[in-house]
């Protein structure tokens, strides 16, 4: 638990000063993210400025170092019944709150609770130039000045490093089940939707090797009534396959096939592509397996509303992320000029030109 | 801005009759004197022209004839904006949306809406009800304000605990740039790739773009929603309850309260059945399964007694709800019914001070010798202070002003913000350079500059010149010292 943020801006000054670039680091198990990191570049730490700042249960909002491990985090919120709602993976035990909100990661519950993104309130950031600025607030609804704070969801760190977080946390649900049953990826994707649009406690909705899963949670007379009248087994032990798919644990997601992420229109029809999947998030966030040519999957995702990225895996030398229309590509070439005029943030981390 | 030579009234019109129908390119003052102010009619300033186009092609050429002649554009929906954020600027164009108001299509499976910006707020939850579905952000202008100033403002209501603001519910919004490029920003996905453009363009209060059109999620409509009445003796127990609510892991999908001259001024108008004696009051809407509202409202009742209320009623039908709700959503005008004017603020705090800023609020109200009613998002921390006054007495609104922020002030010394849904628009513009240092602010301005080179949208709005912040905190800084003083010999 220590505050080394006057350390990290001397260490951003220094390197404006000899035009070095630095690579962001948290707790280090997010370095397959992204494209391949410059191997030029010097390291910017964040692993050891941890600490919880400020923690009010009653006003659901939590303060921390960006730092901090989720493990820490989510063990201070379960001694007084709150969670992150948004289910953060872990791919590790360093995995970090910055890490999470720059990579923008959340678990099963999204559709529902909302994603990382959602729950940030405020933020503080050492910017390009080393000056360490406070957005947002503590607060849930701030809306003075521009919203910078959400701005970081995805950023990968080239727009600063993010140092503090305040987030808004949740009562953890009273009670979860989960129901299973068999069905075909054809009926699977009108099934999840029409499910999440009845009024019902559900929190989650997957599908995976021929089997539907939908998770109920909340007060327990809500979930226990739904699970009655909703079709599908009772899952034993039904939060642990929730908890794989949260840490990408499940067996789907072993080996070292290229791992692809779409992230689609809940509605829209899968992809014509072989290989295994598994759908998450009532359709609208869909895993692939295999060796495929970028472009080719872009125009498939674009059909379903949506874009891809190369998750894990694959040729990470080239661009991994869906291409970015040029005006949006210049509005963030300037937005990361502004953040960082010397570039030296995660250079070409998220796009090559970026 | 002053590079180039300024474009005339006349040749403007000129160009923008060449693909508008010339009956919505006005430059008279008669008609154009409704646009002078949004719903902050201490703020007039008329334009040079005002102009209403339907299409996004439109938009998108209006926009490359100003950013070529470097013309201010103000953006303009239903004018209901409070913080004077839609204001013309004397030498700019209005750009109203207000022709863009068809709701395009309803998808009941996905549960999204693709509207046109003019749509209002409340017509998009009239047309989904057909689905079982509606719209969550509601703010209280819901049946005017339209959806484009939603994106534009962040708007919020009083489910926003719950059901969150309108940036955790849009999905994708088509806007033109200020150089006149047309780009979509999100999907019908729930993230994209890249830097969260769709985030910073919601609250951006048309500094950035012209939304042409927006997609919104829909909720799927709750089975039952049922509200507790409680009254306290005192601020500081309702506010007590509102957190003991919260750690009994209960989120309300509405949490409001009210002090005792919002009570009064609301229960004479509405004749909702208020306790008039209380001096403090919470709705407390719990919505859901008919079983979890079952279960949830007994535990409520039960926890509102044991932490003092003086009364406990709670709605037994749909009727009763909305009367109860009445007297909250007319707050406003039914205090404007008590004076022949109001000025509505709209700090949020952290709740824990909710006490130690309504005391130091009724201080301010002897000090400055006016008026104050509370009204509360008690859930989400948004505080709703209505100074009352009397702008035909001098200098009475100049000491409302005054008033006004020295409570935003508090705000921000104990950790809250200046605006949590109204906008900062000119009137809170001041108060930036409070929240805000000068580094913070010219990343604000970089901020713009990447969208807005030339810096033609929305211009004098939202964020401060650095050139006059030093002088504002000086100013405040000198205004608090007196006043310790004044405390300390009063």
């Amino acid at each position: 638990m220590a505050d080394i943020s006057q350390k990290l801006k001397e260490q951003i000054l220094q390197a404006q000063q000899v035009g070095q670039k630095l690579n962001i680091e948290g707790g280090g198990t997010k370095a397959f993210m992204g494209r391949a990191a410059d191997t030029d570049a010097g390291t910017l730490k964040l692993g050891e400025h941890t600490g919880i700042v400020e923690y009010h249960p009653v006003e659901l909002v939590l303060t921390a170092r960006a730092g901090t491990p989720l493990a820490d985090i989510e063990a201070t919120l379960a001694e007084e019944g709150q969670c992150l709602h948004f289910e953060p993976p872990r791919f590790g035990e360093g995995s970090t709150l910055g890490g999470t909100l720059a990579c923008n990661l959340s678990g099963p519950a999204r559709p529902w609770s909302g994603s990382v993104r959602d729950q940030v309130l405020g933020i503080r950031l050492l910017n390009g130039k080393g000056e360490h600025l406070r957005f947002g607030g503590q607060v849930m609804k701030n809306v003075a000045g521009y919203d910078t704070s959400r701005l970081q969801a995805g950023a990968m760190g080239t727009l600063g490093a993010i140092t503090e977080i305040s987030l808004k946390v949740m009562p953890k649900p009273a009670t979860s089940l989960t129901l299973v049953q068999d069905m075909a990826l054809d009926d699977v994707i009108q099934y999840m939707n029409s499910r999440a649009k009845e009024p019902k406690p559900i929190t989650g909705a997957a599908w995976v090797d021929g089997k539907v899963y939908l998770r109920l949670a909340g007060a327990r007379s809500a979930v226990e009534a739904t699970a009655e009248k909703w079709s599908g087994e009772v899952m034993e032990q039904g939060d642990d396959f929730w908890r794989q798919l949260q840490h990408m644990q499940h067996e789907f997601f072993a080996g070292d096939q290229p791992l692809w992420r779409f992230s689609v229109g809940s509605t829209a029809t899968n992809p014509d592509l072989d290989g295994p999947w598994l759908i998450d998030w009532a359709g609208s966030q869909r895993w692939y397996r295999g060796e495929a040519d970028i472009t080719r999957l872009e125009s498939l995702a674009q059909r379903a509303g949506g874009q891809v990225s190369l998750f894990r895996g694959g040729d990470r030398t080239d661009e991994v992320m869906h291409h970015q229309p040029r005006a949006l590509k210049e509005i963030q070439r300037r937005l990361k000029h502004s953040f960082d005029p010397d570039g030296i943030f995660n250079p070409g981390r998220l796009y090559s030109w970026l | 801005m002053n590079t180039k030579p300024k474009v005339s009234q006349a040749e403007l019109a000129e160009k923008f009759r060449a693909f508008i129908d010339p009956d919505f390119v006005i430059t008279d003052d008669e008609t154009m004197k409704p646009y002078e102010c949004d719903g902050m009619s201490m703020y007039c300033e008329m334009p040079m022209l005002v102009v209403l186009p339907e299409t996004a092609q439109q938009v998108q050429r209006i926009m490359r004839i100003c950013n070529e002649h470097e013309v201010p554009v103000v953006a303009r929906g239903a004018g209901t904006g409070l913080s004077a954020g839609a204001m013309p600027h004397k030498e700019g164009v209005v750009l109203s949306l207000a022709k863009f108001n068809r709701i395009l299509d309803i998808d009941p499976l996905a549960r999204t809406a693709r509207l046109q910006p003019g749509v209002r707020n409340l017509a998009i939850s009239e047309e989904a009800a057909q689905f079982g579905l509606y719209y969550g952000p509601d703010p209280s202008s819901q049946i005017a304000c339209t959806i484009g100033g939603n994106v534009a403002e962040n708007s919020g209501g009083v489910h926003c605990l719950k059901y969150g603001l309108t940036v955790h519910n849009i999905l994708s919004v088509e806007m033109i740039t200020a150089e006149g490029e047309r780009v979509t920003i999100g999907s019908d996905a729930l993230d994209v790739c890249g830097m969260d453009l769709l985030a910073l363009m919601t609250g951006s209060e048309g500094l950035l773009g012209i939304v042409t059109e927006v997609k919104v999620k829909l909720l799927p409509k709750p089975e039952v929603a049922q509200v507790v009445m409680a009254g306290f003796d005192s601020v500081q127990k309702a506010g007590d309850a509102v957190g003991g609510i919260i750690s009994r892991g209960i989120i309300p999908g509405g949490l409001e309260m009210m002090d005792g001259h919002a009570i009064i001024a609301a229960d004479d108008f509405a004749q909702a059945g208020y306790p008039r004696e209380a001096k403090a009051l919470l709705l407390c809407e719990v919505d859901g399964t008919e079983e979890e509202v079952h279960e949830h409202i007994a535990q409520a009742e039960a926890l509102f007694r044991e932490l003092g209320a003086t009364s406990v009623k709670t709605s037994q039908s749909e009727e009763e709800r909305a009367l109860l709700w009445k007297g909250r959503k007319s707050a406003f005008p039914a205090v404007g019914r008590i004076s022949p004017d109001y000025y509505c603020m709209d700090g949020t705090i952290p709740r824990r001070y909710l006490a130690h800023v309504l005391l130091e609020m009724e201080k301010m109200s002897e000090e400055f010798g006016l008026r104050v009613a509370n009204v509360f998002h008690a859930g989400d921390g948004n505080l709703h202070p209505l100074i009352l006054f009397d702008a035909n007495v001098a200098g009475e609104f100049e000491r409302t002003e005054a008033f006004g922020g020295r409570i935003l002030n508090l705000c921000v010394e104990v950790g809250g913000c200046i605006t949590g849904e109204h906008g900062v628009g000119v009137e809170k513009i001041r108060q930036m350079a409070v929240q805000f240092n000068d580094e913070e602010l010219q990343q604000f301005h970089d901020v713009k500059a990447a969208f807005d080179p030339a810096g033609i949208l929305n211009p004098g709005k939202g964020v401060p010149a650095l050139r006059f912040c030093q002088e504002y905190r000086s100013l405040e800084h000198k205004q608090h010292k007196h006043n310790t003083v004044d405390a300390a010999h009063g």
